[in-house]
This record gives structure tokens, C-alpha cells and sequence, in this order.
């Protein structure tokens, strides 16, 4: 059963994965009609914690909240300010004495989603911490593959890249090898976790062997600017051997697809026509965030601890 | 004054002795141990159950001050020590201003003399600042009453200034600690490298960290013939590697936590910035081998690494809050652990907790034998508690073990012959 908060994939049951992803499916249909909007969390407030910055993750959590009908409130407190200021649980005691509904937390330091969630009422969500978990990230590519390939079970799943500083493709791990799919890693043995193979995948250091037969490859941002020179000699020589594109993607079962988190760095992690065009879904994969984070939200928002009180589900349901 | 204390377990390791007997003190020394003793009317102490031992002697904690009194001060960490069996306890030199010079070394052993139950020794910065650089006047600084040189977690990254360090400290005859981590290899590390920093998504720091550091300060010691002391060993590549030096003649001693003794790196799993320690908790397989190093006496001593921070410091993201947990007061409880699982006899453990501190620090104590200070220590190896740092005399709350149910505890605690710590009645003096 799912619990108060979302702090990560590695907590879910399969069945709670299933869950989030058809609830995200009744919410992929109100983003297709015309009126955008129901009532469901209409008198809810959802805070956007970030303290650290970001442009895609907070507006499709803001746009999901608003197709819901919650009032968001979006709250950045520079990491610099905080520093000086005050600490990050005094920001979210502050916030939390306000009862909002829920609190979404991205945090450049793996584990303060957790801390917040120990001390709030609030239920919190984690939109990505340090390189420990992003789970809407993983929720909204499970949702992505499953449109595509109509199942995960028994799929082959390759990702590709900066392991290591990864997030997205921890949660990608649990996630994947919950619903059943076979997950392998491939990354310079410098951006390889220690002992990732605990993780339950299959690690290796050519990209060809990774993606291999695979249904799914996914490609993950490198930040050139703080791995070239230190984790890889250089951007091109990364690109020549981690790279994907058409050529290396027949290694691939036929009819796999290619996704990536975004924003893509064209020509590094994928060439330009691959990044743009089928079989990538990148852009499938930014429309599911929005619904998947409504499910979430929808799940989630009104399961505050009150005194004397159980955490009580949402009221009412436009979606439902 | 006198005092018999009848029918203990007397653990005496100087003597090799394990007996139930009576021990006999006098105007703060020890005057006979052992048998049974007529105390010609002395006051008398009943300890049948109880195990009586030479004093804790603690080769490393943070007293904070001068400088950082909010998270310790002398006379609360000196309480802490009383309460935990200690009677000697060596302070590490990072506080502020820092123990580089003997007018702060005379501060500590004058607020020491005022405030502290127990003794407490200074260990002195061996470079100016703990910058690494300049080396401190070890001279000057023993002639104050420092008893070692360290930078300890400012770990002496500059091979030729840790060359220069240990051969000077020639001429003091004083070990000098080592921390043992090589900077550019811990990086931003955190929690241990291995499955556990995988899953948690934190920098690692790996376990070469500190067996690089270890291997090159022995072929430094080795170079130099200094006494070199290894603090807090915690992996099994830095055992072996001691283990190795010592068969061939370095003069290198070693200390453990009762931390990386019972405790892996699965224990910060859930972030909890108590578990947070500089070096890392380790690998099931590390505390293993720190286990059969303390068995088979590679490494000599256990010490707590006391380490003390404030609530607001450690209520911090796991990146920033500042390593370390505090010890004293849970050391023994924690490590009577080992003698339950069969691992070390009660002897051997005094000997690591009393005897061979000691020793490194060339100073009495860690011993029963007649004429010795009556620095001494009442265990109730079966004593059951639950620690709750909050009611204990540390200022600070940083323990792994806070609400843990314990087994074993320090019930009175002597220093030169006057009870310091009753655990009924708490700490006594000064």
C-alpha cells in the first residue's frame, strides 16, 4: 500500500507502481480535451519546494496541480541565501505551519526530501534529490514504455551514461525491475556506481554489449562541464564511444525506442536527428510527466497527519 | 584515606591476572590487589558481580574548548568520561584557537585541573593551524604537558612535511596520530563506497582512502623509526597493512572505535546524519577485520573518537552536517558486545581499553600492581540500560545509540583514589 509520502521508487510495491501509472492513464485523457481543468484538488495547496533550481520538473508539477484545480504555490529559496539563513527545515516548518496539501521537494543533497518529509504534516514528494531518487521521472518513463511497447514485463532495458550522479536512473532501476524488465547499465568505469550490480542490474562498459537486443534505450544527460577532464578525457571522445546514433542503435532490438530526461545535449549524448525524431519519444515523455504528476498529486495531496486524525484520501474526483 | 573494595573480578592485563579478590587503595594509590585482604578497618566496598579494572584511558576526543564550548567543554566531557569508566582521556588538538602552542596546552590542563573529574592529557597540533605546513615546537608543547601530535582530520596530506613531523617527534618521544585519509581520494565523500552509497545516492568515500594513507605513513615511520599511531582504523586493507608493518618491526600502534566495531555502512541507510562519522562506517567485511585485528592484537587500543556537535549542526543536509558521534559515555556497553559473541576475553578488552593506551602515551595507568594511582573502574558487565544522551553529561546529543537498549555499564569510577562517578549518584566531583 502506498504510504504517506513519495520519496522514491525503491519503497514501492509493483502494485503501487500499477496503480500510480493507470490512475496516470484516466489523467492523460483530461489533458486531451479541450477544458484542461477538473475539480478534484480544488481548495488543495501544493507547494513547489525547490532548492534547486528547475525549469521543466516545476512547471509540469505546476501544470499538473492546475489541472486539478489546487492552488500551487511555487517556493525557490536560492541555496546561497540558505546558507546564510536559514536552515532548509526551518524553511519547511515555515511552509508546513501554512498546511499546505502537499510539498514537493527538489534538493541538490540526496536525502532532505526524507528529512522534510520526517518532520512535516504535509505529505511530500520527492521531484529529485542529489543523485538518489527522481520518482515521477521514473513513474513517467515506466508510463512512457508501456504505451509504447504495451507491456514492461520481459522488456530489455539498456541506460546509458552518468550512472554514477544519476538519479533518474536509480529510480529507473527499481522501477523497471519491479514491473519486470531486465535492466542493463552501460557507462565509462569511471561513472559506474561501486557494486552496482546490488541494484539488480547487469553493468557494462561498451554500449554496444548494453544495448544489445534491447526494447528501450535510454541515454542520460552528461554535465560536460563537470565530468570532462575528470571522468572522461573529452566531450567528443564520450560522444564517439557512449553516444547514440542511428548507426549504433541497430544494435537494438528493431523497433526499440530512445528516451532521454532532458534536455538533451545534442550531439553528445544523442545525435541531433535521433534526439528530434522516432524512434526517440522524448517528447511523449514530457506529456506523461504532466499526467503522471497529476496522478501523483491526486494520490498523494490530502494525506496529511493530523492529530487524532488518519490520513484522509482526497474528497470528490473529476477524475475518477 | 582507604578504601577495600571485596570480592571484585579483578582484571588486571599489566599482571596477566583474572581473579576474584579484594583490592586495597590508599591516599590514591593502589596498595595490594588480590586474595583476601584484612583492610584493618578500612571503609569497604562490596563489588561480588563486578568487574574491577585499571581506568579507561581514551586515546582520542574532542573536548572543544577552548573555542566551540556550545557543542563540549573540559568539565563536561571530563563528566562524559567519568560516566563511561574513563579516567584518563587525551584531547585532540582541533580547537579554536587551535593547540598549536603551549599557552593554549596550559590552558586546557589549567581548566582541566579546575574542571574535569578525570585526567586529561593535551595531544598538540603537530603543524601550526593543522594547515600542514610548519611544525608545531614539539619541545615547548611537551614541556607544557602535550603527550602526542596530531592534525587529525586535517590529515597531513604533503608526504615530505609527515616525513619531517615523525622524524622530529624523535625527539620528544611522543607518538604521533595520524588520521588516515587521502584527500584527493575521498573527494566529496561521505558514507562508505560500496552498495550502500549506491543506493543512497551520496558521495562515496572509499575504503583506499585510507589504506593508501596508512601504507605511506608506515614506510614514513619505518624511514624514520618514529612511533607512528594509527587513529581509528576502520578497514580491512589498513589492518592487514599495520599487521604487516608490525611482523617486520615499525614502531606503528593502532586504535579502533567501538563504532567501526559494531556498526556498518547499512546503518546510513536512512540518512540519518548520526551515522555520519569521518572515516566512514565501513563494510560488514571492514568491521570484520577490525574485529580479528583487536582480537589477535594488531590493533592495541579502542578509543571513542568522541566527537561532539550541536542538534542545528547535525540537523543538516547528510552533505554538510559536520562528521562524528560522541562516545564516551557508550564505549564499554558497546564493546562488552564482543565479549558476549565470544570474540575477547574481559582481560584482553581492559587491556585494549586501559593497558595499551597507556602505554602509548607513556604515561601510569592501565594497571592493578601495588604503588600504582588508584585510577580505577567498577563494570556491571550485565547491567541494563537504555542511553538517552539528553540525560547524560555530554552537551551534546550526536550518538547512534540514542534510545538504544544497552548491556553493561561503568558503575564507579576512581581517579587517584576518590570516587568521581557512582552511577546511582552521579558524577561527584569536582
Amino acid at each position: 500500500m502506498i504510504g504517506r509520502d513519495l520519496l522514491g521508487i525503491e519503497d514501492l510495491e509493483r502494485a503501487d507502481i500499477e496503480r500510480i501509472l493507470d490512475t496516470a492513464e484516466r489523467m492523460r485523457e483530461i489533458g486531451e480535451r479541450e477544458v484542461k481543468k477538473v475539480p478534484t484538488l480544488r481548495g488543495r495547496t501544493v507547494v513547489n519546494l525547490f532548492f534547486e533550481s528547475s525549469t521543466r520538473t516545476r512547471a509540469s508539477f505546476e501544470i499538473a496541480g492546475k489541472r486539478l484545480s489546487a492552488d500551487v504555490v511555487n517556493f525557490s529559496p536560492s541555496s546561497s541565501s540558505l546558507k546564510k539563513a536559514e536552515s532548509i527545515l526551518d524553511t519547511a516548518r515555515t511552509l508546513d505551519a501554512m498546511d499546505p496539501d502537499a510539498v514537493i521537494v527538489r534538493h541538490a543533497v540526496a536525502g532532505v526530501p526524507k528529512r522534510i518529509a520526517d518532520e512535516l504534516g504535509a505529505p511530500v514528494i520527492n521531484a529529485g534529490d542529489g543523485a538518489h531518487e527522481h520518482p515521477t521521472q521514473a513513474l513517467l518513463d515506466l508510463f512512457t514504455v508501456r504505451q509504447e511497447k504495451g507491456r514492461i514485463d520481459g522488456l530489455s532495458v539498456a541506460i546509458v551514461g552518468d550512472i554514477l550522479h544519476s538519479r533518474v536512473a536509480r529510480s529507473n532501476i527499481y522501477g523497471f525491475t519491479k514491473m519486470g524488465a531486465e535492466v542493463r547499465v552501460a557507462a565509462p568505469p569511471t561513472l559506474l556506481p561501486a557494486c552496482v550490480e546490488t541494484l539488480g542490474v547487469k553493468a557494462f562498459t561498451t554500449l554496444r554489449e548494453a544495448i544489445e537486443g534491447a526494447d528501450v534505450v535510454m541515454a542520460l544527460r552528461i554535465q560536460t562541464e563537470r565530468l570532462q577532464g575528470s571522468y572522461f578525457p573529452s566531450v567528443r571522445e564520450y560522444s564517439a564511444t557512449f553516444g547514440l546514433d542511428r548507426v549504433k542503435l541497430r544494435y537494438a532490438k528493431d523497433g526499440a525506442i530512445v528516451m532521454h530526461p532532458g534536455p538533451v545535449n545534442r550531439g553528445v549524448e544523442l545525435s541531433p536527428d535521433l534526439a528530434d525524431h522516432r524512434p526517440s519519444v522524448i517528447l511523449d515523455q514530457v506529456r506523461n510527466g504532466v499526467a503522471i504528476r497529476m496522478a501523483v498529486l491526486y494520490l498523494f495531496a490530502g494525506r496529511r497527519r493530523r492529530p487524532g486524525l488518519a490520513a484522509d484520501a482526497p474528497a470528490g474526483g473529476g477524475a475518477e | 584515606m582507604k578504601l577495600l573494595i571485596r570480592r571484585a573480578r579483578l582484571l588486571d592485563p599489566a599482571a596477566g591476572q583474572d581473579e576474584v579478590g579484594d583490592l586495597l587503595l590508599e591516599d590514591g594509590r593502589i596498595v595490594a590487589a588480590g586474595g583476601h585482604i584484612d583492610g584493618l578497618g578500612a571503609p569497604v566496598l562490596e563489588a561480588a558481580g563486578l568487574w574491577l579494572a585499571p581506568g579507561f584511558v581514551d586515546l582520542h576526543t574532542h573536548l572543544r574548548e577552548p573555542g566551540q564550548e556550545y557543542k563540549e567543554d573540559i568539565a563536561s566531557g571530563g563528566r562524559a568520561a567519568a560516566a563511561g569508566g574513563f579516567t584518563t582521556i587525551a584531547c585532540m588538538a582541533n580547537t579554536q584557537p587551535v593547540n598549536d602552542d603551549p599557552a593554549t596546552t596550559d590552558y586546557i590542563l589549567d581548566r582541566a585541573r579546575q574542571d574535569s573529574p578525570v585526567r586529561v592529557y593535551p595531544v598538540a597540533a603537530a603543524t601550526r593551524g593543522l594547515e600542514g605546513q610548519v611544525m608545531t615546537e614539539m619541545c615547548a608543547l611537551v614541556a607544557a604537558g602535550a603527550v602526542a601530535f596530531s592534525d587529525d582530520g586535517r590529515t597531513i596530506q604533503d608526504a615530505g612535511v609527515m616525513r619531517r613531523v615523525l622524524a622530529y617527534s624523535r625527539l620528544v618521544n611522543a607518538p604521533v596520530i595520524a588520521h588516515c585519509e587521502d584527500r584527493c581520494l575521498v573527494g566529496e565523500g561521505v558514507v562508505n563506497e560500496g552498495p550502500a552509497s549506491t543506493r543512497l545516492g551520496l558521495p562515496a568515500n572509499p575504503a583506499i582512502a585510507e589504506t593508501v594513507m596508512v601504507e605511506r605513513d608506515i614506510l614514513l615511520a619505518e624511514l624514520t623509526g618514529a612511533h607512528l599511531h594509527v587513529a581509528h582504523v576502520s578497514t580491512a586493507g589498513a589492518v592487514d597493512a599495520i599487521r604487516r608493518a608490525r611482523e617486520r618491526g615499525v614502531h606503528v600502534t593502532t586504535e579502533v572505535t567501538p563504532h567501526h566495531l559494531t556498526l556498518d555502512d547499512e546503518a546510513t541507510l536512512g540518512f540519518d546524519t548520526h551515522t555520519k562519522v569521518a572515516p566512514p562506517l565501513r563494510s560488514a567485511a571492514d568491521v570484520q577485520a577490525c574485529r580479528a585485528g583487536l582480537v589477535d592484537g594488531t590493533i592495541d587500543a579502542i578509543a571513542t573518537d568522541h566527537a561532539p556537535h550541536a542538534v542545528h549542526e547535525k540537523d543538516q543536509e547528510f552533505t554538510v552536517a559536520p562528521p562524528g558521534m560522541i562516545g564516551l559515555e557508550t564505549a564499554v556497553a558497546v564493546v562488552l558486545g564482543l565479549v558476549r559473541d565470544g570474540l575477547i576475553s574481559p582481560l584482553e578488552l581492559v587491556r585494549r581499553l586501559s593497558t595499551n593506551p597507556a602505554r602509548i602515551l607513556r604515561r601510569p595507568g592501565g594497571s592493578l600492581g601495588r604503588g600504582e594511582p588508584a585510577d580505577l573502574v567498577l563494570v556491571d558487565p550485565e547491567r541494563r540500560w537504555t542511553y538517552d544522551p539528553s540525560k547524560g553529561y555530554s552537551k551534546s546529543r550526536n550518538s547512534p545509540w540514542a534510545g538504544r537498549a544497552l548491556e553493561g555499564r561503568a558503575v564507579r569510577t576512581f581517579v587517584g583514589g576518590r570516587c568521581v562517578y557512582d552511577v546511582e549518584r552521579g558524577v561527584l566531583v569536582p
